[in-house]
């Protein structure tokens, strides 16, 4: 266990920057995203969440693929994927790290995603222990413990000091390196633990009942009444699928230029009415086919075919960002079972 | 506020049963008071879900576009913002003004989640007007620190309805209006730039601003389609995310009534509203005061002309 008074801590982002490039909760304009550590930025790790999910760091919302130039009568193809070199995140909470889990899932079977296995590869995590989980937050449903939210460090705020605890070979390299921290004491980690899980316990969504979201139903479920009344409202943005850590969905795009052409991908959306244009068209034609999709998938779909993990951490995000109030927690209740 | 409601609901429930209405649309109780929805209700069974707060921020009106297009009358619920909007709609051909019966409801000003996030409060002690926010901490907050920047600003009038249901003089803004495109024309160009770049840089192009707004009614937006050759479901530089928004900016000016929805559900708390905000200012300076949506059969600005129409390059220059 190692520690640091919060008063230094640029001192210990310095030193980590120093070694390799380090990623961070920063805010800029009002608003906290991911985003490099670099002199002057306005690091930020009071807010209990970043807008966009950590997932922008393995999969960001565009990068490039290919690059098509073109002279006379000549293609010339160049791979334009960004190397990967070992980087830090740092200020990943419980409910982040577990959707990587998730990704993981989806872009590490085979075919193996490159571009999402290079960036994965590189990473050396340092978690965040959530002093005040809000009352949108209900990750333990989906069993992550907030108190202690894994990855290669996790890190913990007690007081005006922040303690470090090495979980994997990785991690402890990067420790043993780092300079600025000095020997830190486990009793304070383990009461400040103990009370962030009775914080837990209190939360208004902790015992969300998700018994009825099995394989075997899944007919019945998709067949509910109750998904037009959920759906009303929505307004067929891409905000819930964008600052969601578990949505995978991507299109790949072709950007014109002068002499040639600019292969990129970008997440999609399945809110979206241009999503999915199987042959001819969208197949889900109405705003309710598109919403039950998102949860379908999240919550029947995902967990057939992975063991029975769901594909929704209960970060909140999509409770707190939906411009209507639209969100994952009032599916839960409709149809989840005894809620 | 809860005498408001009871009242409200009484309407609502004595003109469905009347069969004056077969549908009304309003907001509808959340999981966590302040996760209010918008909902149509077809039975006085299902008002029991009904609700008319502090947090009823969200513009109904854009959802008449459909709704009228269905079987029968919808009774409205709208705050005055709303009802510029409404007016507008009517003005472009997008509702059926004839399946619509109107109630315009008393507002003091609505709660801006963000900052009730923000601020960590996470007590709501009741949901009258005269309420107490007060943060884990026990800070205690006044409801005119917490209200949407549009309510803070607000100058609009409950419009002409069938109907309207108000108890209280209507509050007046705290603040100037242009109090920010001020600033803003004051900066520099560089400054200006470097502003607007820091905010639009955190544009995740989710297009709720698009979606929620209630001047784009396009049947598909020229973004969404692949045909137009310019569709974007990304940024594919720092450029285009600017773009968008003031092309968007443009195509809404001299219909926009500043109901303030885009900056409302912007995930990322951008500004967006004052992008509008300088065209109606601009406006303002060259055609004389205008609120779009203040009626429903004038020609706006933009689309009338007139021979005493300045040069907008007397007035600004170049």
């Amino acid at each position: 266990m190692k520690k640091i008074a919060i008063s230094n801590i640029e001192k210990l982002y310095n030193e980590i920057s120093s070694l390799q490039e380090l990623y961070l909760p920063v805010k800029k304009a009002g608003a906290t995203n991911f985003a490099k550590y670099e002199n002057g930025v306005d690091v930020d790790i009071k807010s209990l969440q970043t807008v966009k999910s950590a997932k922008d760091l393995f999969f960001p919302q565009s990068e490039d693929m290919i690059d098509f130039k073109v002279s006379g009568k000549n293609i010339e193809i160049k791979d334009a994927r960004a190397q990967s070199n070992p980087f830090v995140l740092f200020g990943v909470r419980g409910c982040d790290l577990k959707s990587f889990e998730v990704l993981d899932k989806v872009f590490l079977q085979e075919p193996v995603d490159t571009m999402y296995k290079s960036k994965r590869d590189a990473v050396t995590v340092i978690t965040l222990a959530c002093n005040n989980p809000e009352s949108s937050c209900f990750c333990k449903v989906f069993g992550v413990d907030p108190a202690n939210p894994k990855g290669d460090i996790q890190a913990t705020i007690v007081g005006e000091e922040m303690f470090f605890e090495p979980l994997t070979d990785k991690g402890s390299e990067l420790l043993s390196k780092l300079t600025t921290l000095e020997d830190g004491d486990e009793k304070a980690v383990e009461s400040e633990k103990k009370e962030i899980s009775q914080k837990v316990e209190k939360l208004p969504f902790v015992n969300l009942d998700l018994s009825n979201f099995k394989g075997e139903n899944l007919m019945e479920l998709f067949d509910r009444p109750e998904w037009e009344e959920l759906s009303k409202a929505c307004l067929g943005c891409g905000t819930c699928t964008f600052v969601c850590p578990t949505c995978q969905c991507f299109d790949i795009r072709d950007f014109e230029t002068n002499d040639g052409v600019k292969r990129f991908r970008c997440w999609d959306s399945c809110m979206y009415s241009e999503f999915t244009k199987m042959a001819a068209e969208n197949p889900r034609k109405t705003q309710m086919q598109r919403y039950r999709q998102r949860f379908m998938h999240k919550l029947v779909y995902f967990p057939a075919n992975n063991g029975g993990e769901y594909s929704c951490v209960g970060c909140g995000r999509c409770v707190k960002k939906c411009p209507q109030s639209l969100n994952i927690v009032k599916v839960i209740k409709k149809l989840g079972g005894k809620n | 506020m809860q005498k408001l409601e009871t009242l409200m609901l009484e309407k609502a429930k004595n003109l469905l049963s009347s069969g004056e209405v077969s549908r009304v649309l309003g907001w509808k109780k959340g999981e966590l008071g302040y996760d209010v929805e918008p909902s149509v209700f077809t039975s006085a069974q299902s008002l029991d879900n009904f609700v008319y707060n502090v947090f009823c921020g969200a513009n109904l009106s854009k959802y008449l576009v459909q709704e009228t297009k269905k079987e029968g009358k919808i009774l409205v619920f709208l705050k005055p913002c709303d009802s510029y909007s409404f007016n507008q709609l009517i003005k472009e051909h997008r509702i059926n003004k004839d399946k619509v019966y109107t109630v315009g409801v008393e507002c003091q000003g609505k709660i801006d989640n963000y900052k009730l996030k923000e601020n960590g409060i996470e007590v709501v002690e009741s949901f009258d007007e005269e309420v107490d926010f007060v943060t884990v901490n026990g800070k205690k907050f006044t409801k005119g620190e917490i209200v949407l920047g549009k309510c803070s600003v607000c100058e609009k009038k409950l419009l002409d309805y069938d109907e309207v249901i108000s108890i209280n003089e209507k509050r007046s803004p705290d603040k100037d209006r242009f109090e920010m495109v001020k600033k803003l024309e004051s900066m520099t160009a560089d400054e200006r730039y470097a502003f607007w770049k820091d905010q639009l840089s955190n544009c995740i192009r989710c297009n709720a601003c698009r979606n929620v707004c209630p001047a784009c009614t396009c049947t598909k937006c020229v973004f969404d389609n692949d045909n137009s050759g310019i569709a974007s479901k990304a940024n594919s530089d720092s450029f285009e995310e600017k773009m968008f928004h003031i092309i968007r900016a443009f195509h809404v000016a001299g219909r926009c009534t500043d109901c303030g929805e885009c900056s409302r559900v912007c995930p990322q708390h951008i500004p967006l509203h004052l992008l509008n905000r300088k065209f109606i200012g601009d406006i303002n300076r060259l055609y004389g005061t205008y609120q779009a949506g203040e009626d429903t059969t004038s020609k706006g600005p933009l689309t009338d002309y007139t021979k005493q129409d300045v040069d907008p390059s007397d007035v600004f220059g170049g």
